[in-house]
């Protein structure tokens, strides 16, 4: 049996992209073997569940938990390794303000498991089979776990240590946030935002910014922008001014504008609510002298209606942890 | 019982115009609905968005933003700022299940007392006439 401490990852309502940002660790991945014990990870390692029952709780160093809370087995993973463990780490923005699965709290859960099961053109179910918590077959029942009503995040559920955020986070913030949990003089404040910074991805940006404002925006296929000038300001939705640094403004290097994948910066809860912000201090409105409320209006609609989803881009990858939260009336 | 006066309004009152003139409806001894409940800021170009979801997520039943007029801001584009913002909310709101008729902007200046008594009690009216807010 090792001594070295050990550590977990765990995925919930997640893609994989997590693990593989671990595993892009590349040569760093011997260090992290050298100083613990990688005890549990479904993607990667053999443990089972019931090993991890077993531990005596605390047993787990570190845990990076990704994933959202959609099933009622994510829910009780979230429960069982955050007894098991010292230290829990919301890893990644789905188990931070739940990212792309999160956006299923636009819908209710029983019109997402009718449009899968039932309703889509290309389904041939002509049994009608869902994925029911209890099936009764030939040789007995069968379980598999219940979908819950809404994708919460991991501090919705239990309590959480620290959060690493991005989709996935990038390699070496993880290495970053496994040095600062290490470190001689001790671990962070408990709550710390891990593997990036206070501020937004602009600072990292390196896109000239002036004081342009915008009569109109663009959808991303419909302009080829300048690779030199700030995006936004080319009128293309980018979400680096309202999204916490931290990437290194990768998507802008290579002219995409940030689709927010960081989530809000420090000190804010609504990522949809800083761009909505933003937005309307960037606006053209033209010569105002003189202009009247509806002229006013007019102009804003203008500019503002070439915004077909607001709620699905600015709330890309945060919407189960924002204020709304979803849908209020799925 | 009247749902809509059972929940909060919330009005978000800029210094300069709409508070001074809900101060000069006040002045003037004239009431309005008592769950209108007035936040007073410095500028309508403060009311953070932020502000406004949190309190629908609270269970208000409404949000109303009062700005100088065009023109008129004593910062001289905070309520432009806030109209966008307005403009934008209202789209996001309905979005996200939530009457937009739950989001009241006007533009109030010093002197319209009467206005603004006009308009929360407009604003009670529409809100009588759609369904309960869905939070609280
Ligand atoms: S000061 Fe009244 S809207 Fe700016």
């Amino acid at each position: 049996m090792s001594t070295k401490p050990k550590i977990a990852m765990y995925w919930a309502a997640s893609c994989g992209g997590c693990e593989i940002a671990l595993v892009n660790l590349h040569e760093k991945i011997l260090d992290v073997d050298a100083a613990f014990d990688f005890y549990f990870c479904p993607c990667l390692l053999d443990t089972k569940t019931n090993d991890i029952k077993a531990l005596p709780d605390g047993e787990l160093a570190i845990t990076f938990f990704n994933g959202g809370i959609r099933t009622e087995e994510n829910l009780e993973m979230a429960r069982l390794l955050r007894k098991k463990s010292q230290i829990l780490i919301a890893f990644g923005s789905c188990a931070i303000e739940g990212c792309i699965p999160g956006l299923a709290n636009l819908t209710a859960a029983k019109s997402l498991i009718d449009t899968i099961y039932h309703d889509n053109i290309t389904i041939d179910n002509p049994e009608q089979i869902t994925p029911d918590p209890q099936t009764q077959v030939a040789e007995g029942p069968l379980g598999v776990p219940a979908f819950r009503d809404t994708l919460q995040t991991l501090a919705q559920v239990t309590e959480v240590d620290y959060f690493i955020p991005g989709c996935p986070p990038e390699s070496h913030q993880i290495w970053q946030a496994i040095a600062a949990l290490t470190a001689p003089a001790g671990p962070p404040p408990i709550g710390s935002v891990l593997g990036s910074g206070p501020s937004t991805v602009c600072v990292e940006c390196r896109r000239e910014k002036t004081d342009k404002k915008i009569n109109r925006f663009f959808r991303n296929y419909e302009i080829i922008p300048s690779e030199t000038e700030c995006l936004l300001e080319q009128g293309l939705l980018c979400l680096g001014i309202a999204t916490r640094q931290g990437c290194g403004g990768l998507c802008p290097e290579v002219n995409m504008p940030c689709t927010g994948c960081y989530g809000p910066p420090a000190g804010r809860s609504d990522q949809g609510a800083r761009m909505t912000a933003a937005l309307g201090s960037i606006l053209d409105l033209g010569d105002t002298k003189g202009i009247n409320e509806s002229e006013l209006l007019a102009r804003i609609e203008q500019a503002l209606g070439t915004i077909p989803d607001p709620v699905g881009t600015f709330y890309k990858y945060s919407l189960a942890g924002s204020i709304p939260g979803g849908r209020q009336d799925p | 019982m009247n749902r809509t006066l059972d929940h909060t309004i919330v009005g978000f009152l800029c210094n300069w115009c709409s508070y001074a003139g809900a101060d000069h409806a006040g002045g003037s001894q004239k009431s309005y609905p008592h769950n209108f409940k007035i936040i007073r800021v410095m500028c309508s170009g403060r009311v953070e968005p932020e502000f406004i979801l949190e309190a629908f997520r609270k269970g208000a039943a409404g949000v109303v933003i009062m700005a100088c007029h065009p023109g008129d801001c004593h910062y001289k584009t905070g309520n432009y700022q806030a109209a966008g913002r307005y403009h934008l909310l209202q789209k996001m709101i309905s979005q996200l299940g939530i009457d937009e008729n739950r989001l009241v902007m006007e533009y109030i200046s010093a002197s319209e007392g009467e206005r603004f008594i006009e308009v929360v009690n407009q604003t009670v009216h529409t809100l009588e006439g759609i369904p309960p807010p869905p939070l609280s």
